[in-house]
């Protein structure tokens, strides 16, 4: 059952428009020109319950704005958008109790009490008793593996450990519909590694609708069956991302140990050179020539292991989008 | 209702925890108060002891104004301060976005969540010169007279939260307005005084555009027994008034919050 529906849903914000200098400034002061900027253009899609989807798309795609619509805190300029069955721009108790929304570079924990202390303030606000509001936290406490840090004023905890909480105080009230707008911003890979770990154990045990943006890749491909790419505030891409990386790359890429050393012209009519370091050569061979490519390779080089895979999905989005912006 | 007291409570215990981080603060917040009170006293004096009067108000009415002034300034350190001076800075960093996502009036939360402990001796001095000057102005209110200047009290306060709420919610279009909140606090000094001392012209205008009078003026009139029920009514009316103004506008601002890009 779909839990959100999008539906031709736009919004496009009126910022200035100042010329630089001081004369720009003096101008801008006495009659401050306006334009009306689409942020988001006609986005549809639904989401169903359950389901964990990725929001990718470049730095000022329409990301968080999409967000910002889908958990009511701006109005859409046009379309409609539903979640969980309610409008989110009413932002009524019920939808409000219903969702969550985490923010990477914002912050809701005190930052100068333990992370107990503001979590006490989310049990009061969303009216959890206070020995339910223990169990809770005990639970999401293990889960994050977070212990006397929650005792530990925020502005002492390391960023991964802030995170953690700032996740702890975002489930405290258990939230079906979870926006996730970069969690793992800035965190090093093990503290990425856990926090992904933790939203896939959350996901498991409670069924929760997950939809997430990253700039880091391991959390998409870690995360989420399904993306969504949005480029210049328009979906390019609703899908699997199996599917999108078929379609986006026609080609594999062909790893080889080698028994001898050869010079890069050995390769030619091998596919492309991707990289040739002593022993080991990196090939990228188009998919309609692979089978044929890999036993001209077995006959021709002393091959001693052959590794095939998909190329990185950061670089297969890389290229989409620059092909997008030359288009 | 009691998820809201429960709210505040737990606002108000987290405010205090991260004030007395602080304690070097209370000193000087105590010191700042006695100052402040210690000069309007030597300024009122320096009427008096020449023989000036001040709108036909003795020395004892006008301390019992004084100390009506000194009371709302304590509660303005106390909760407008901390909370309506951040409304600019939520605004303005996005972390509005928090707020505005709990189940919960956005403008209570805004309104309630900080509690700065540093006002209340301004609150109790305001107190005490209220008490002792009403007592040497000859003043034996009773029962009544005390639950109206209560009530007085409340609408005055009533009267200033949503004057400075109505500043603060502009920065959902201004963004910064703190120098609109600064003019407003400096504008309220007015209040130290009897609003009948002031020239005509800057009487009418402390009645009805900046509403002073409302705020020390006639609370004061009620403690000394002489309040006339139209005041009182107006009192109310401008109160209510102002606070569906500011709820009205808030509402209404909301729909033009963007929210700080990330």
């Amino acid at each position: 059952m779909a839990i959100i529906h999008a539906r031709g849903l736009g919004k496009s914000f009126r910022v200035a428009d100042k010329m630089p200098g001081l004369g720009g400034t003096l101008r801008h002061f006495f009659a401050r020109r306006l334009k009306d900027i689409p942020a988001v253009r006609d986005v549809s899609f639904t989401i169903e319950s359950g389901e964990v989807v990725g929001f990718l798309g470049a730095n000022g795609a329409g990301k968080t704005t999409t967000l910002k619509m889908l958990t009511g805190l701006i109005e859409p300029s046009a379309g409609e958008v539903e979640v969980a069955g309610f409008r989110p721009f009413r932002r009524q108790a019920a939808f409000l109790r219903t969702i969550t929304l985490v923010m990477g570079q914002k912050q809701q924990l005190i930052w100068d009490l333990p992370p107990l202390d503001s979590l006490r303030v989310n049990a009061a606000v969303y009216g959890i008793s206070e020995p339910e509001a223990r169990r809770r936290i005990d639970e999401l406490a293990e889960m994050l593996e977070l212990g006397e840090e929650l005792r530990r004023p925020v502005r002492k905890l390391s960023l991964g450990q802030r995170m953690k909480a700032e996740l702890l105080a975002s489930l405290l009230h258990r939230p079906s519909v979870l926006f996730l707008d970069e969690p793992t911003l800035g965190l090093d890979v093990n503290a990425q590694v856990r926090v992904r770990e933790f939203l896939a154990d959350y996901n498991r045990r409670t069924g929760a609708t997950v939809l997430l943006t990253s700039h880091y890749m391991g959390d998409i491909t870690a995360l989420c069956q399904r993306v969504l790419l949005i480029h210049q505030g328009q979906l390019f891409y609703d899908g699997s991302l199996q599917e999108l990386t078929q379609q986006l790359a026609p080609y594999r890429e062909v790893c080889c140990d080698l028994g001898a050393v050869y010079p890069p012209e050995a390769f030619r009519g091998f596919g492309e050179l991707e990289s040739l370091a002593g022993h080991r050569v990196r090939l990228l061979v188009s998919r309609d020539q692979l089978t044929g490519t890999i036993s001209r390779l077995l006959s021709t080089f002393p091959v001693l292991d052959l590794e095939v895979s998909d190329p990185p999905v950061e670089e297969i989005i890389g290229r989409l989008f620059r092909e997008a912006a030359v288009a | 209702m009691g998820r809201y007291l429960r709210t505040l409570r737990e606002f108000w215990s987290s405010s205090l925890a991260i004030e007395l981080e602080y304690p070097a603060n209370a000193l000087i917040e105590l010191l700042s108060v006695l100052g402040n009170l210690a000069g309007s006293v030597v300024v009122l004096a320096l009427f008096y002891c020449r023989g000036h009067g001040l709108g036909g108000w003795s020395w004892d009415e006008a301390l019992v104004v004084l100390g009506i002034y000194t009371l709302l300034d304590g509660f303005t350190s106390t909760l407008l301060q901390p909370n309506l001076g951040a409304i600019v800075n939520h605004v303005r960093t996005g972390s509005l976005d928090f707020v505005l996502l709990k189940p919960i009036d956005s403008q209570v939360w805004l309104s309630a969540r900080c509690f700065s402990p540093w006002g209340l001796p301004g609150v109790l001095a305001g107190l005490a010169l209220i008490v002792l000057a009403a007592g040497r102005a000859g003043a034996t209110p009773s029962l009544l007279t005390l639950l109206g200047t209560i009530l007085l009290l409340l609408c005055s306060a009533l009267i200033l939260y949503s004057l400075w709420f109505v500043l603060a919610a502009t920065s959902i279009w201004f963004v910064k307005v703190w120098n609109a909140t600064e003019v407003l606090r400096s504008t309220l000094v007015a209040g130290r005084f009897p609003v009948s001392a002031y020239p005509p012209a800057l009487r009418t205008l402390f009645t009805l555009v900046l509403p002073v009078a409302f705020l020390t003026t006639v609370p004061a009139e009620a403690i000394l027994g002489r309040a006339t029920i139209p005041w009182v009514l107006a009192s109310l009316g401008m109160a209510m008034a102002s606070l569906g103004l500011s709820r009205g506008l808030w509402r209404h601002a909301l729909r033009y919050y963007t929210s700080a890009s990330s």
